[in-house]
């Protein structure tokens, strides 16, 4: 099985804020990030897929429908928007990369059609990033 | 269709810190051969760069695997304090039991991870140099059982 990563960059406001809390408890648990103004990323995502090679083209999948796939759901999106108001998938959501990762996955997963999606990976920073993967066995439930 | 996702996050660290690598249970030749400079008796250091990978469900009320309030202070108490600005080998108790070669290291920072509270702990990758990297994820803590 080969594995293979395109990246797509995208730049996104977004802040942390839990109706369900208190001023004071969204301050004490998130800190900075509740800044009612928001804030902004220079997201990376990593999408990546696995296959087999078709032995015709020597490729799991074309790279080119990939990368307009990523367009598409991705930066058509998310790219110089404000996560908390202007994209659907996340309403009620708080946008953490956790979460941001979960969403891309779902949008995703039904329209790769060669190969299978394996992980998809959001850098909120260099230091900082999330990964989305199936469940081994599909065991586990989700939240 | 509504597969099960596993959500893991990853944060990454860093500290600088001095060690030697030297075995007495070698002779002085065989410590020559096996670690070469990096045996040099004054030791030598390194920017090393720690990535921490936790595991978990997604709090639906935080939309966090774990809160980085939480993990940043526990990583700094158990790892940054007592590692950066330090010579291993003299300055960390584990390290004067084994050599603090960066596998070694990965086993220790993992160990003092373990504990964490609020996620599953995954994963250790250090970056010894942006050349060398090494990774650890407890697959041996059952053999290794009771000298933990």
């Amino acid at each position: 099985m080969i594995r293979v990563t395109r990246k797509l960059e995208f730049s996104a406001a977004h802040f942390y804020h839990n109706p369900n809390f208190s001023a004071e408890e969204n301050r004490r648990v998130f800190g900075k990030c509740n800044n009612p103004h928001g804030h902004g990323h220079n997201y990376v995502l990593e999408v990546t897929v696995a296959g087999e090679p078709d032995p015709a083209t020597g490729m799991v999948l074309d790279l080119k429908e990939l990368k307009e796939l990523l367009q598409r759901e991705v930066a058509d999106r998310m790219d110089h928007r404000h996560l908390n108001y202007e994209v659907p998938e996340l309403a009620g959501k708080i946008p953490t990369c956790e979460n941001i990762a979960a969403v891309i996955w779902r949008l995703l997963e039904p329209k790769i059609t060669q190969g299978r999606l394996d992980r998809v990976r959001v850098y909120e920073s260099a230091d900082l990033f999330a990964d989305c993967t199936a469940e081994p066995n599909g065991a586990g439930g989700r939240k | 269709m509504s597969a099960a996702l596993k959500i893991s996050l990853t944060r990454r660290y860093q500290f600088a810190a001095s060690h030697r690598l030297y075995s007495p249970a070698f002779s002085e030749a065989e410590n020559k051969r096996l670690y070469g400079k990096c045996g040099n008796p004054y030791g030598h250091g390194h920017n090393y760069v720690v990535e921490v990978t936790i595991s978990g469900p997604v709090d639906a009320e935080t939309g966090m695997v774990a809160n980085l309030g939480e993990l940043d202070p526990f990583m700094v108490r158990e790892v940054i304090e007592p590692f950066d600005q330090r010579y291993l080998n003299e300055e960390v108790a584990e390290f004067q039991r084994c050599v603090p070669t960066t596998e070694n290291i990965c086993r220790e920072v993992y160990r003092r991870l373990r504990s964490f509270p609020a996620a599953q702990l995954e994963r250790i990758r250090i970056e010894e140099t942006s050349n060398n990297s090494f990774e650890f994820s407890g697959e041996m803590e059952a053999s290794r059982g009771s000298d933990a």
